[in-house]
């Protein structure tokens, strides 16, 4: 698939107003996410090679943060904290639920792909623990109660 | 304005951002305008009579930072000087300054004027975390707000000075709230620390003089301007001025948010938060998050500042408690904190790179229950060789030390206990 003009614009106007091609490695990357969910091989050297730099410099930057994503995900990324706070309260009852309702560890995606499985800590709920980030807006979601995952659940798209 | 709880006194419950016109008419942006008829110096100064420690989480005292800055007419070349705002809160524990900047934008927008005039600065930049999007949003729509009102931009108040806030939202990766990593990732790369010196503010984004300020550090500035550094010691009951935005979460009854003098005991924040939840007994708690060693009973009643917190033997870090009762495993908080350290690790150092897996691994192996005592004594020795401050670029994998090195010091015989069969309070009926 060719990149699409929109997004080439895009980089484009990011290399303009960030200082240059390397200072919008990062930008181009979430540009990227935002519009396809994650970032492909062949993506990520096209939009290398409208940057000019090489895609391994580029797979530098993708791989080092872990919310640039480069394999698919699903529609919606459930982020749940694996941290203290949130195992202090719960947390590992939560990712057993979510195996035994969805199938999915740590790092999956359900077969329909609705749904991905990543653990994050600390999400900076440690005050609603056990916590959760879900969905494209990132929503804080806690305490996490078994009641409170079916809903999620059911209301995701 | 509740002058006692000046960082948080005019926070809505729901968190929802004041608009300009509200934000106004409690008072906002009249520190903006007392510190622009003053002079750059005049400011700093005045913060550091305040005696504010940056509230990151090393408590280095603000106004120190700020006098490296150079004035724009001593740079060798042309260029601005930089304030960055670190909102990459990512310590486990923390979750102060996810409120702060949610919940009062145009406080913080307040004290990047100020911070920024007293530094020279012309660029400044609000890191965020990628997950915090209602303050990426809030915060952005108030800098709109600001700058239509001539409040921020070009030639603010009709003063002369001008700044540009932009916000930029980080990736994800612990690391990128370590400073120079930080500057690293705002030039678009890997976020890999830099080794110091140069400082920031000799050499830091783009080459440029740059300051970093945790956001909390920057929501307390307007306040000291407004009042005057003396009110803002007397806030504090210890040498270290103002009030404190303590957290407090793990096994507590009502965990959350308090502001509080500077130097409140631990004793209080936990009464306040309705008390230890689990059996009712504290067993241990970290005093700032993850990357802070575990203190015992006896320390309920230490002031919670940077010094006193330190000669306790520990760290006051982020000053976001996790509290512990004594039904709960010190090793698996500290096995969970490994964990996210090693995953983290952006891998430029060595002993960080290779040692916090291999303690995560042992620690791991505790809680199963498949440890040998060798193991032991390697977690011992990579508590011994890795704490140390200077065998790695930055401080990452010391902080990782924190809970390790106590665990290992105050929690002896129940990790021995977690060679015969994994956890005895997970064995427990």
């Amino acid at each position: 698939m060719t990149l699409p003009a929109d997004l080439e614009t895009r980089i484009r106007h990011l290399v303009a107003h960030e200082g240059g091609p390397r200072a919008a490695m990062l930008e181009t990357l979430r540009s990227v996410q935002a519009a396809e969910g994650w970032v492909s091989d062949e993506r990520l050297a096209q939009v290398a090679a409208v940057l000019g730099v090489t895609p391994a410099e580029l797979d530098g930057v993708a791989s080092f943060y872990s919310l640039i994503f480069r394999r698919p995900v699903g529609r919606t990324v459930i982020l749940l904290c694996d941290g203290a706070s949130c195992g202090l309260n719960g947390a590992d009852a939560i990712r057993d639920a979510i195996r035994d309702r969805l199938g999915i560890g740590y790092g999956q995606t359900t077969p329909d792909g609705r749904f991905t499985l990543i653990n994050s800590a600390c999400v900076g709920g440690c005050d609603r623990a056990p916590a959760a980030v879900v969905g494209p807006d990132r929503t804080l979601v806690g305490p996490l109660t078994p009641a409170l995952l079916e809903e999620l659940i059911g209301g995701a798209p | 304005m509740t002058t006692d709880l000046p960082l948080t006194g005019r926070a809505r419950p729901d968190r929802v951002p004041h608009s300009l016109p509200e934000w106004r008419a409690l008072g906002g942006y009249q520190a903006v305008e007392r510190a622009l008829a003053l002079t750059p110096l005049q400011v700093l100064d005045t913060v550091d009579a305040a005696a504010l420690n940056g509230r990151g989480g090393a408590g280095f005292p603000a106004a120190r930072k700020w006098r490296f800055m150079p004035a724009a007419a001593d740079a060798v070349s042309p260029g601005p000087n930089y304030l960055i705002v670190n909102g990459d809160e990512m310590e486990p524990g923390a979750f102060k300054d996810r409120f702060l900047l949610e919940a009062l934008p145009h406080q913080l927008i307040e004290g990047t004027i100020i911070a920024g005039f007293a530094t020279h600065a012309t660029e400044a930049i609000v890191l965020i975390r990628d997950d915090y999007r209602a303050a990426i949003a809030g915060l952005t729509r108030a800098i709109a707000e600001a700058e239509a009102a001539g409040l921020l931009g070009d030639n603010i108040l009709n003063t002369g000075y001008s700044l540009h806030i932009r916000v930029h939202p980080s990736a994800g990766r612990y690391i990128v709230g370590e400073e120079t990593a930080l500057i690293a990732a705002l030039e678009g790369g890997r976020a890999m620390p830099r080794k110091r010196p140069p400082f920031p503010a000799q050499s830091g984004l783009w080459g440029r003089p740059t300051t970093v300020n945790n956001v909390e550090t920057i929501s307390h500035v307007p306040h000291i301007l407004a009042h005057g550094a003396q009110w803002f010691r007397a806030l504090s009951r210890t040498e270290e001025g103002g009030t404190k935005l303590y957290g407090l979460s793990g096994r507590v009854n009502r965990p959350g948010l308090i502001e509080a003098p500077m130097g409140t005991t631990a004793r209080e924040l936990i009464d306040r938060a309705g008390g230890v939840s689990g059996n009712g007994r504290l067993l241990c708690f970290q005093p700032g998050g993850g990357a802070t060693g575990f203190l015992g009973p006896e320390a309920l009643d230490v002031p919670m500042d940077f010094g006193h917190v330190a000669k306790a033997g520990s760290m006051l870090g982020t000053g976001t408690l996790i509290v512990l009762d004594e039904t709960a495993c010190p090793v698996e908080v500290t096995a969970r904190h490994m964990a996210y350290y090693a995953r983290e690790s952006c891998g430029w150092c060595v002993p960080c790179r290779e040692g916090l897996p291999w303690a995560a691994r042992i620690l791991h192996a505790l809680e199963e229950g498949t440890a040998r005592r060798e193991d032991l004594q390697a977690l011992h020795d990579i508590a011994r060789e890795a704490s140390p401050r200077g065998r790695s670029f930055c401080d990452l994998m010391g902080g990782a030390m924190g809970p390790l090195a106590s665990l290992l010091s105050r929690f002896g015989d129940l990790v021995d206990d977690h060679l015969h069969g994994g956890c005895p309070r997970r064995r427990a009926p």
